[in-house]
């Protein structure tokens, strides 16, 4: 066995190509958790499994990526929350009014859209829908009176295509198509061309106005949305639940659920293993019997008898993975203990005097080290598979999106038979990357400390 | 210390673990199980009085009655020794005992296909499934593993050498269950050649029934052997490497004896023990893995028989199924030592 410095592995880790592609997606990995803490608020990480948070979204839509590759266009899921707010007076009667633009470019309608408002008012105030489509006609959807409130009330509503009335008032207005509306839906009729059945391309303004005649009533977070069947950069599941979210907030758990994982069992089998090694005799004996102990257990039933009877919880999910962890450390630290036990060094500083801990902390454990990073960074990927793979059984934190949940849920949904790739390929590659990630850092690593398999 | 004894020791060791694992399981879901068996016979007490009529008339008030049933509830409970609590050294031992002699007594919810609820009944049947799929799997992983390593390890740094590396690499970087998804969605939905359910549709009794369960392992098998094959062609490439750099295969070299020879007749014969104990351990590994494994493709074997116990926490599976993977991971690490030893006499100085 040889020793080390640290600049010398720098130096080697620096000249290996699988290292520096490691650190590269180690980096790139943090860098996404980094992203996810700042840009994604943290209430949609806390609401992942509320399907209030979701309404408002697709079910499985796929990634709207998916048109590059499409002649013909599948229609985006839109939300609109950002309408532009006018108000103004004629004579008596105070109008609020609200526009929302849209530029519709597919080549299939929408599936439909939703209005969706909270209105501060008391008495019962008008409320008109009209849609100017691009070629210039104006449709009236919906005119309608607010339910009668004597005190000042908020209001919360959602107006759906599939409105009776919304259908009756675009009935009304058939004279300005050229074909029968009969057997449309409002988003159909909407979407389309006077002259035929096909969607008209182009910009629509969405116009929403609130008359009365007292001025204190307001309209407040409101939102449009126009449903399609594709959806944001990874597409929806079968709850509504935006994938990209899991995904990136995935990332920083996985991460750190590996390394706590890795570097306690480390810390703890090289302790175990270098104490044992070091003192040796009985205590020795005795240590490794148990060590025996553990690891024949067979750890995937007992993680999940543990998983079942105990706590679920995340955290206490890393104290069992650890508790099988260890094992291995241990017994290589141990033989390691063992030969540089014997090294004149020490035998000099135990005559000297100096206390055991020291011995086994200052001289021994030091030496240890090298190898204790290249197990470390090996460690890491089984224990975010055995994270997911518990995840994927149902038995993972229901509180944290990882991975393996992601792929719990698609399992039960059954997306592989039901061809939602989208669903499933995603949450596996990040999986792999991260696990690759620490492959090539612990090979890297492993290739200094142990020359002989380099070649 | 000679084989005889070593034998006796790791004997003695595995035995030890065994009773380890089986008390820990019992303490872990002990009192579940007190709950569910007192449950049970109030069930049954309720049950039996309601098919007899004539109990309940003959009670003036309902609480005379209601004394009745908990008397007898009682009665039942103290005659089966439930009385003292779960942790009480005599319940835990009867229950380890009863264990050990294989009487796993009934399941809660999970029946076998034939319809016995006897938790032996329900094992009995779904452990050869589970030893056809990943016994064959593990059979043909090492087969494809120890040639494909032997050849690398002869051509270090060829392109077939990176590729097997490369490969183990990354393959050994998914996770087995998320494939079998991908396999799923690719041979079961894209194109659809196999079944998405690995469990055959027809009844165990009917005489296609072994055709119908072949035809189901396949996509299974094949997934597991993508997966496995390139980390054990890599092991044996190291081990292989390992070897090759020593001594007396560079004196074959050079008394002129092929290459060919060396690595096949002398190498691979000296890295025989590692090869076969990690043979041995992947096998009883692979027996864990299968829990998940199963429950993607739907394998009826025991993996699948363990989640559907855990999904409706029918305890007496729950205990039989951990005692028997138990079992057989430690007769494999036990076999895995004896082969080491007997291969390798140096472990047994220890």
């Amino acid at each position: 066995m040889s020793s080390f410095s640290s600049s010398e592995i720098r130096h080697e880790f620096v000249k290996s190509k699988v290292g520096i592609a490691g650190i590269i997606i180690l980096g790139s990995l943090i860098g996404i958790s980094i992203f996810t803490a700042i840009i994604i608020p943290l209430e949609t990480f806390q609401g992942w499994n509320n399907p209030g948070n979701w309404i408002s979204y697709p079910k499985t839509a796929m990634p709207s990526w998916v048109n590059f590759f499409m002649l013909e266009k599948i229609p985006e899921h839109i939300i609109l929350d950002k309408p532009i707010f006018s108000s103004q007076s004629l004579g008596p009667i105070t109008v609020i009014s609200q526009q929302f633009n849209v530029n519709y470019d597919y080549n299939d309608f929408p599936s439909d859209f939703i209005y969706e408002f909270t209105a501060r008012y008391s008495g019962s105030p008008l409320m008109q829908i009209s849609v100017i489509r691009p070629d210039g006609q104006t449709l009236s959807l919906l005119s309608t009176a607010l339910p009668y409130s004597k005190e000042e009330i908020l209001h919360n509503e959602r107006i759906f295509s599939t409105d009776g009335t919304i259908k009756k008032n675009l009935f009304l207005q058939s004279e300005k198509f050229d074909f029968s509306l009969e057997g449309f839906t409002a988003e159909d009729i909407v979407f389309s061309a006077l002259s035929e059945h096909e969607v008209l391309k182009g910009n629509y303004v969405f116009l929403v106005n609130l008359y009365d005649v007292k001025k204190e009533n307001e309209i407040m977070d409101s939102s449009l949305i126009i449903g399609g069947k594709v959806y944001g950069i990874m597409g929806t599941d079968e709850l509504r639940r935006d994938l990209a979210v899991g995904l990136l907030w995935g990332t920083p758990l996985a991460l750190f659920i590996g390394i706590a994982v890795a570097v306690v069992s480390v810390t703890t089998g090289l302790i175990y293993g270098v104490y044992a090694g070091f003192r040796g005799k009985a205590t020795d004996e005795v240590m490794m019997r148990f060590n025996d102990v553990i690891y024949a257990l067979p750890a995937l039933p007992f993680l999940i008898i543990l998983a079942v009877t105990i706590s679920n919880s995340i955290f206490v999910m890393i104290g069992f993975l650890t508790i099988f962890g260890w094992v291995g450390i241990a017994k290589v630290s141990r033989s390691m203990a063992l030969q540089i036990k014997t090294k004149a060094y020490v035998e000099a500083s135990q005559m000297m005097g100096q206390t055991n801990s020291k011995i086994v902390f200052k001289h021994i454990i030091p030496q240890l080290l090298p190898y204790a990073f290249a197990s470390i960074a090996i460690s890491v990927p089984a224990a975010i598979t055995t994270e997911a793979g518990l995840s994927f059984l149902g038995l993972g934190d229901p509180t944290f999106p990882t991975w393996g949940q992601i792929l719990h849920d698609a399992n039960t949904y059954g997306a592989a038979a039901r061809g939602l790739w989208w669903w499933i390929v995603p949450p596996g590659i990040m999986i792999a990357i991260t696990g690759l990630a620490f492959v090539f850092l612990g090979n890297a690593l492993d290739a200094i400390v142990n020359p002989k398999l380099k070649r | 210390m000679g084989l005889k004894k070593y034998i006796a020791v790791r004997g003695i060791t595995m035995f030890g673990v065994l009773m380890a694992t089986l008390f820990l399981t019992i303490i872990l879901v002990g009192s579940n199980m007190d709950t569910i068996l007192k449950q049970g016979i109030t069930f049954q007490v309720r049950g039996e009085i309601t098919e007899n009529p004539a109990i309940a008339a003959s009670f003036a008030s309902v609480e005379e009655f209601e004394a009745f049933v908990q008397g007898q509830i009682e009665q039942r409970i103290k005659i089966l020794g439930l009385d003292s609590p779960w942790y009480s050294p005599q319940r835990i031992g009867f229950t380890m005992y009863k264990i050990l002699i294989l009487d796993f007594g009934h399941a809660t919810f999970l029946t076998s296909d034939a319809g016995s609820s006897d938790v032996k009944d329900i094992l009995l049947e779904k452990l050869p499934r589970t030893i056809l799929l990943f016994t064959s799997a593990t059979i043909i992983i090492s087969i494809i593993g120890i040639f494909l390593g032997a050849l690398s390890a002869s051509k270090v740094g060829s392109v077939i050498d990176r590729i097997t590396s490369t490969f183990a690499v990354v393959s050994s970087s998914f996770p087995v269950w998320w494939v079998g998804m991908l396999m799923i969605f690719l041979f079961a939905f894209v194109y659809q050649i196999f079944p998405a359910r690995a469990t055959p549709s027809i009844s165990p009794d009917d005489p296609g029934y072994f055709a119908a369960l072949l035809y189901h392992m396949t996509l299974p098998l094949i997934t597991i052997v993508m997966i496995g094959f390139g980390a054990w062609a890599y092991l044996v490439r190291n081990f292989m490497i390992g070897i090759m750099q020593e001594d007396f295969i560079t004196a074959k070299k050079t008394m002129g004896i092929q290459k060919r020879k060396i690595v096949y007749g002398h190498a691979i014969k000296n890295a025989a023990p590692p090869i076969i104990t990690i043979l041995a351990l992947s096998l009883s590994g692979s027996l864990g893995g299968a829990i998940i494994t199963e429950a993607v493709f739907d394998w009826p074997g025991m993996g699948r028989l363990y989640f559907e116990a855990i999904t409706v926490m029918d305890l007496p599976v729950i205990i039989g199924a951990t005692y028997v993977l138990t079992v057989f991971f430690l007769i494999s690490i036990f076999l895995a030592d004896l082969l080491y030893g007997y291969f390798d006499p140096r472990v047994r100085t220890g």
